[in-house]
């Protein structure tokens, strides 16, 4: 569960106050919001890598407000996919697990897993410069999944997909949440996004976030 | 004359122009290389004197690069990630060895080893001022502030959402830079190496003031060229001078082959 109270998010001219979100263990959130309304604020100072100026941020009934981003068990993925340009999608897929020191073994089991279940078995050696927009965010997906991180980031993930790769991925992510049972905060600006995926779906008013009628 | 006409013109003279600095440099090393022959260059390049300074230069260049990068990689990644308090001071404080004349930089050592805290380090640590280790000192002063000028290019164009990404996944700040951001930054560290080893290559001004211009001790490439041209040794001096040219070329052509064409180079 992510509580985030009373929140003062972002710096100088971006700053955002008072900011309340609360999302159930194991819910599908979807934030809606237009460009530049503070989405990708939210989510990083989530992740902690903004940091939080007021309030308080409770990830599981954790303090978190402090916590470096290593320590907060989560899973990001940017809106590029951000991948590391000189490793190959095997060495994207098994790092969060190698900083983590998990053994060969764990890493080789879970680098079958992740492959399998985003259909990435035939693109481990390749480098990030050699993968489609899709594939790219697929790999993102999986390197963010591969500790299990109990609370999954998503900032607009789907935006820069063609149509037909849009909603192939929408199925993966969906597909994802129900086998991974983690909690989901994904941003964007596309309502249909929202009706697809969420569960629960929230938008920006005023300096809040509340929770939007289901036709919305 | 219509708009398609002037516009010729137009590009024409940016076109002399430009070509016209172009010839200069061609010009200048066509003479060099016109002016003598490979038998002339290997007789002064017998000499012991000269061999020395190769040596001497090759090593003391190849130390100042190295001194260089280790500051060079940790100034040009702050510069980059970080405003802090200072951080422009700091980032104009960088180009001040660019723009000093060299003999006010040798002079400036010169006179900061005569202070108590430069003579406590010859006394206790190593002499510098007139001795080897002062050659790279000199070296290092210049070259370095051209490394970091790079380092600092070259980390602005390298995006810090993997870095990040790298934090959210586990690692420490430091991990995320070792593991995602220097591999990145390998071709702008190699031509930042380039660079300083080539600057170093060319210092004259300071290492003539600091560490003098004696042979077979404190003699680099230039006080070579200096030095044979102050006894009228024209031939032996154009030999060393093209050698150094040589190297010059080498390091563009390697510094550019790793992309950094941008900048400095």
């Amino acid at each position: 569960m992510i509580e985030l109270r009373q929140g003062t998010l972002g710096a100088g001219d971006t700053r955002i106050s008072q900011v309340s979100l609360t999302i159930p263990s194991g819910a599908y959130a979807v934030l809606l919001g237009p460009t530049g309304c503070g989405k990708t604020t939210l989510l990083e100072t989530i992740a902690g890598l903004q940091p939080l100026h007021g309030g308080s941020l409770m990830i599981n009934g954790e303090d978190m407000a402090r916590r470096d981003p290593a320590d907060r068990g989560i899973g990001y993925v940017p809106q590029d996919g951000a991948l590391f340009p000189t490793m190959s999608v095997r060495g994207q897929l098994v790092f969060a697990l190698q900083i983590r020191k998990h053994s060969q073994a764990e890493q080789d089991q879970r680098l079958d897993e992740l492959a399998q279940q985003l259909s990435l078995t035939d693109l481990l050696d390749r480098r990030p410069h050699e993968l489609s927009g899709g594939e790219r965010q697929r790999v993102a997906l999986g390197r963010a999944l591969a500790n299990r991180p109990s609370l999954l980031l998503l900032d607009e993930p789907l935006s820069s997909l063609d149509d037909g790769t849009r909603e192939a991925m929408q199925d993966v992510l969906a597909e994802v949440h129900r086998a991974s049972s983690c909690t989901v905060l994904h941003v964007t600006h596309r309502i249909a996004e929202a009706q697809a995926l969420g569960t629960l779906r929230l938008g920006f008013v005023g300096n809040g976030i509340e929770l939007l009628p289901t036709t919305s | 004359m219509n708009s398609r006409v002037r516009g010729q013109w137009f590009l024409g003279g940016l076109g002399f122009l430009a070509g016209l600095y172009a010839l200069l440099i061609l010009g200048l090393l066509v003479a060099d290389v016109g002016f003598t022959s490979w038998d002339e260059c290997w007789i002064a390049l017998q000499s012991d004197a000269i061999r020395h300074s190769i040596a001497l230069s090759f090593i003391s260049c190849t130390l100042a690069a190295l001194l260089s990068l280790v500051v060079a990689v940790p100034a040009g990644y702050l510069l980059a990630r970080f405003r802090f308090r200072g951080s422009r001071l700091l980032d104009a404080l960088f180009d001040i060895p660019i723009v000093l004349p060299p003999l006010v930089i040798g002079l400036s050592l010169l006179i900061l080893f005569q202070t108590a805290a430069g003579q406590f380090f010859e006394e206790h640590v190593m002499e510098m001022t007139y001795e080897l280790p002062g050659v790279v000192l000199a070296q290092f002063v210049v070259a370095c502030a051209f490394a970091v000028r790079t380092m600092r290019l070259c980390f602005d164009s390298i995006d810090p959402r993997p870095e990040q990404v790298a934090r959210t996944l586990g690692c420490t700040r430091a991990q995320a830079f070792f593991r995602v951001t220097l591999p990145e930054a390998r071709g702008g560290i190699i031509a930042a190496g380039s660079l300083a080893f080539a600057r170093a290559l060319g210092e004259f001004g300071p290492i003539l003031v600091f560490s003098g211009a004696t042979r077979m001790k404190t003699e680099v490439l230039p006080t070579t060229v200096f030095l044979e041209l102050s006894v009228g040794n024209l031939q032996a001096a154009l030999a060393v001078s093209l050698l150094m040219v040589l190297a010059a070329i080498s390091v563009l052509v390697l510094a550019r082959m790793f992309g950094m064409r941008g900048g400095l180079l």
